[in-house]
């Protein structure tokens, strides 16, 4: 095909791939039909074109994503784990052994003690708590 | 995916990428933080990324929409940077700067087609991608792709024959 008509096809948008490359090789030669010469930029300029290139480093992180994924796994792992020990392996039971009476009587003076004991602790905490009454006296005054 | 496969799979396409920014873009730089910004998104989603047939078409859709919110967001604020073609009032006597200006001139030329025609144009000649990818990348059907196509290299050719008949490179 004459270049006049693959160029005329050219403008018309209905070359294919290799009929644009005929072209393209035709206007980057040095010998160009004069009328021909004023397309030559055009082309040319294509050709300079497929030259530029990108040089910048890229940025690339490892995922985040992904990391939030293993430590929910790592996490679940450790569960996982205390669960199993708290439930396969129950800490043996303790030594509660404390002793006893043989004499109930014996016994019966001890539990005596031992309650006797008790109470005056719940009364001397009560001791520090009945200056709560001033207040509630207070406020009746004012309050009435 | 590690890094390395990544970066073996961006690698026949990435300079493509950062032409077709440019040529939306003008800016070098924009063009570089645009291109950067894609490749990291198609990083991130490098788990679905094999789910896709062509990662290139996806990465140049990718960075068609980018690069027109970019755009769409400079015009918004107001900040478009106009780009001066300044010309030397004397005529420069080197054939090399000639040419230079000649192709300056074509690249003006494109810049000043609508948007769309000026990413078809950058996909066909400067990529050749055949139509069925172009549509691919724009979403679009292919007989409009050859629409938009033709529409392009007739302006192209009117504003040459115009510099052809006066001489003059028209600004």
């Amino acid at each position: 095909m004459l270049v006049e008509q693959l160029v005329e096809k050219y403008f018309q948008g209905e070359t294919t791939i290799a009929e644009e490359k005929q072209l393209k090789a035709y206007f980057s030669s040095s010998d160009i039909a004069p009328h021909l010469v004023r397309y030559q930029s055009l082309f040319g300029y294509f050709e300079t074109q497929k030259g530029t290139q990108f040089e910048q480093k890229l940025p690339l992180q490892p995922r985040k994503q992904s990391t939030v994924k293993w430590i929910g796994i790592a996490a679940s792992f450790v569960v996982l784990f205390g669960l199993a020990t708290f439930f396969l392996y129950p800490t043996e039971p303790k030594n509660e052994d404390l002793g006893t009476f043989d004499n109930p009587e014996e016994a019966y003076l001890e539990t005596q003690k031992a309650l006797l004991m008790v109470s005056e602790q719940v009364n001397f905490g009560m001791e520090s708590v009945s200056h709560l009454k001033e207040y509630e006296k207070t406020k009746k005054t004012i309050f009435k | 995916m590690n890094q390395n496969e990544f970066v073996h799979i961006i690698t026949p396409f990435k300079d493509k990428l950062f032409r077709l920014a440019k040529r939306m873009l003008v800016s070098t730089e924009e063009a570089e933080d645009a291109t950067q910004e894609v490749l990291v998104r198609l990083w991130n989603k490098n788990s679905s990324l094999k789910q896709y047939n062509s990662v290139e078409a996806l990465a140049m859709t990718m960075t068609k929409n980018y690069c027109l919110d970019q755009l769409k967001s400079k015009r918004a604020t107001n900040l478009q940077i106009v780009h001066n073609n300044y010309q030397d009032k004397q005529a420069s006597v080197e054939t090399q700067i000639e040419y230079q200006n000649t192709l300056h001139w074509a690249e003006k030329l494109i810049n000043d087609l609508p948007e769309q025609q000026r990413i078809i144009l950058q996909l066909r000649e400067i990529e050749e991608y055949e139509f069925s990818d172009i549509a691919q990348v724009l979403e679009m059907n292919e007989t409009a792709v050859r629409v938009a196509l033709s529409r392009a290299r007739k302006t192209l050719r009117e504003q040459i024959e115009k510099t052809h008949n006066y001489g003059i490179h028209v600004s």
